[in-house]
């Protein structure tokens, strides 16, 4: 239901002179709790919130909801082709289900329409601040935070507001990881990471080099193998690509068929191993190099097409690139190659720039926070990071249950103050806690969770939450 | 009703329904003033025409959107002969998250109990329970005692079939009754089954208000398992005596769905 707490902007007159904070004012927001970002998690961050009385307010630093998911964000890295690499069942929010006569893997046009239905069918926008971003959150006392906001691109006041909880929402698909590599700042042809590629006509007739394995840098690839003169694709091992497509099912549904009927992870990666090696066959014959690890190892990459485009030679597989000169790159193995443009499909990293590092238990040094559940922060029980999840599935049904997860617990410490410290203590001893079987090192493995053994310890997180 | 939450629904996850072609009736008020949409689940037989008679245009005359929707394998929706609860579920969750607002469900009959099950898996405004029938052994008693030829096939996997008697009072004209009852179709086998052993329905996400209302004099839902069945959702029913099962086709429709207009404009947190 919605709420009866108010939902009105901040009021200028309830504001209170701060000598604390600089002589600046700040309006108390009283219970209401602030959400950061309009993206998929935060929509459903407001959603959840509002239906278990909270008033919200959510910043969002662009003038659309869907967050990635929108192609006219400029931190958006869709591209023309992106669609779905988990198919709809496994994507969508669990109370509000994507149309059924949708393709298995929509189109990432489909998917911000969705978004946008989602926020329009439970009146979301009504809560956004758009156009607005957040520059600071602090702790102040009585577990309440200080949010510190202006508009987007750093024009006009900041104004401060205290709220009673954040939910961090800002995504981890936004701030480009590159590479560095020697000599790459001579190197005369164009290079651009893959969140600045957008259509194929980039690639038109040049001789293309794709650095990366992930979906991203697969898709680029084969992208590539339709349009560029030439493809290389470079890959640091060998990995196991999926089709998305097994035994007449979306290979995803596959593995939750098998989820259900609760097959050993063991016995599954043999079982996979087995219909990959019989159905696509063994890929060192590209000169790909043999796997290192097993299937469920890494995030799963699911590419039909690659494997197509390399029996048709339009890819070339090389190793890693060691070191770029003026007119080539230089290979791993010693080999040069000639590219024209260089994409580097190397991923993303988080970033929480408005927080102090040392509130989500980074010491500065890795940047990776420590968290329970990839959400929940030791010694601040009004705090919560949201959809900083790598799955092997959709975010959205993920982010939904962390959000309501927070939502009764923040109505508990009202009622039932002994409950939510013993949750505060779960957090703190149980903080860093991983949520997949042995994962290959890599620098964003630490957030890959199993979708299936992390939504097992959240329903026993909210069980043992609501227990008598 | 267990109270937990289910988050982890691997079959679901792994088997989604199928889509199947559904037939959804519709009548819009011509001014928009922001209420909520109705959408109305048809009990076992009955198609989206058993609204579209009266209901659907008295509640856009008062200013409510109403949409009525048929079943799979019932009225003009697509075949569906292995449907399940499950199924009929989904297409009542499809259907809703396809309208522009959070919708309140409404149930007649058996539908109450698919619409029991789409509240676990929707966040519904408001639920309204229209003479529900939540299965289970009791009911097939009645129904065999008022209806031993009619339930007999249905308890060995043959057709549910209601008669006269039980759907409709005497007040309804002979010729309108049995043009109603020639429009009957035929629920799945499996849906029938799960209707006398199925699960019970799982906690409703959101915490939507709910109306349950009937007849005492329902030949289908006698008064005990009407108040039995307003006991779940912690409320007393609201009565219209004198009333038949199918309060939408009766003679009086006009009463039971002033009455749940009115409840939606009273109720806070559902209008």
């Amino acid at each position: 239901m919605t709420t009866s707490t108010d939902h009105g902007r901040p009021d200028p007159e309830s504001s209170t002179f701060d000598p604390a904070r600089a002589g600046r004012s700040v309006s108390d927001r009283g219970e209401t709790v602030c959400v950061i970002g309009a993206g998929p998690t935060g929509l459903t961050a407001i959603k959840n919130l509002t239906e278990h009385g909270f008033g919200v307010d959510c910043y969002e630093r662009e003038t659309g909801v869907g967050g990635v998911w929108n192609w006219r964000h400029d931190r958006s890295p869709v591209y023309a082709s992106t669609h779905l690499i988990s198919s709809r069942p496994l994507t969508q929010f669990p109370d509000f289900p994507m149309p059924d006569d949708w393709p298995d893997y929509p189109h990432h046009s489909q998917l911000l329409s969705y978004l946008e239905r989602y926020a329009d069918h439970f009146d979301l926008r009504r809560h956004v601040w758009f156009g607005t971003e957040v520059v600071r959150v602090e702790p102040v006392d009585g577990d309440r935070w200080d949010v510190t906001t202006r508009s987007t691109g750093g024009y006009g006041p900041e104004r401060t507001s205290r709220y009673a909880a954040v939910v961090v929402a800002n995504g981890h698909n936004w701030s480009p990881k590159l590479p560095t590599y020697e000599g790459l700042t001579e190197f005369r042809g164009e290079v651009m990471h893959a969140s600045a590629y957008q259509d194929p006509a980039q690639l038109r007739g040049r001789r293309v080099l794709v650095v990366g394995a992930g979906n991203t840098g697969c898709d680029i690839a084969t992208e590539a193998a339709q349009q560029a003169a030439h493809c290389w694709h470079s890959t640091r091992r060998g990995y196991w690509y999926a089709p998305k497509y097994l035994l007449g099912r979306p290979a995803d549904q596959l593995n939750d068929l098998m989820l259900a009927l609760r097959v050993p992870r063991r016995l599954r990666q043999w079982l996979f191993h087995r219909l990959l090696r019989a159905s696509v066959g063994d890929l060192t014959r590209f000169g790909l190099p043999r796997p290192d690890h097993r299937m469920l190892e890494t995030h799963p990459i699911v590419n039909s097409q690659l494997v197509y485009y390399l029996g048709h030679g339009r890819v070339t597989p090389v190793p890693e690139a060691v070191r770029f000169h003026p007119d080539s790159v230089e290979l791993a193995d010693g080999r040069q190659v000639d590219p024209e443009l260089v994409v580097f499909a190397t991923g993303y990293l988080p970033r929480f720039e408005f927080l102090d590092p040392k509130i989500l238990g980074d010491d500065g040094t890795t940047g990776r926070p420590v968290l329970w559940l990839n959400a929940f922060v030791p010694n601040h029980p009004t705090l919560a990071v949201a959809g900083l999840v790598q799955p092997d599935s959709g975010i959205f049904p993920l982010s939904h249950w962390q959000s309501v997860l927070f939502a009764r617990l923040l109505r508990l410490r009202e009622t039932r103050p002994g409950k939510t410290a013993a949750f505060a203590a779960t957090v703190t001893a149980r903080a860093g806690e991983r949520y997949s079987g042995p994962v290959k090192e890599s620098s964003r493995h630490w957030f890959e969770v199993g979708h299936a053994d992390y939504l097992r310890a959240l329903q026993r997180a909210l069980h043992d939450l609501e227990a008598k | 009703m267990s109270r937990q939450v289910r988050i982890m629904r691997g079959r679901e996850w792994a088997r989604p329904v199928r889509p199947v072609r559904r037939e959804v009736l519709e009548a819009t008020p011509g001014l928009d003033e922001g209420r909520p949409p109705l959408l109305f689940v048809p009990g076992f037989g009955h198609g989206a025409w058993a609204f579209a008679e009266h209901w659907l245009g008295h509640a856009a005359e008062r200013g409510f959107s109403g949409y009525a929707l048929s079943l799979r394998g019932q009225a003009g929706s697509g075949p569906a002969p292995e449907a399940t609860l499950r199924a009929y579920a989904h297409d009542v969750v499809q259907v809703a998250a396809g309208l522009s607002r959070r919708a309140v469900l409404v149930g007649h009959g058996a539908g109450a109990l698919v619409v029991a099950h789409a509240l676990a898996r929707y966040p519904a405004r408001a639920a309204v329970m229209v003479a529900p029938v939540f299965g289970g052994w009791a009911t097939a008693f009645t129904a065999l005692r008022r209806n031993p030829l009619g339930t007999l096939p249905a308890l060995v996997g043959g057709r549910l079939r209601c008669s006269r008697a039980q759907l409709f009072g005497r007040e309804l004209p002979r010729d309108e009754a049995r043009r109603h009852l020639s429009r009957l179709g035929r629920p799945a086998r499996r849906a029938q089954w799960q209707l006398l052993l199925g699960r019970e329905p799982e906690p409703a996400v959101g915490d939507p208000p709910v109306l349950v209302l009937g007849s005492p004099e329902d030949r289908v839902v006698p008064h005990p398992v009407l108040t039995r069945a307003a006991r779940r959702y912690g409320s007393a029913p609201l009565l219209f005596p004198g009333m038949s099962h199918d309060l939408m086709l009766d003679a009086r429709w006009r009463e039971p769905i002033d009455g749940i207009l009115d409840w939606l404009e009273k109720e806070p947190s559902a209008g």
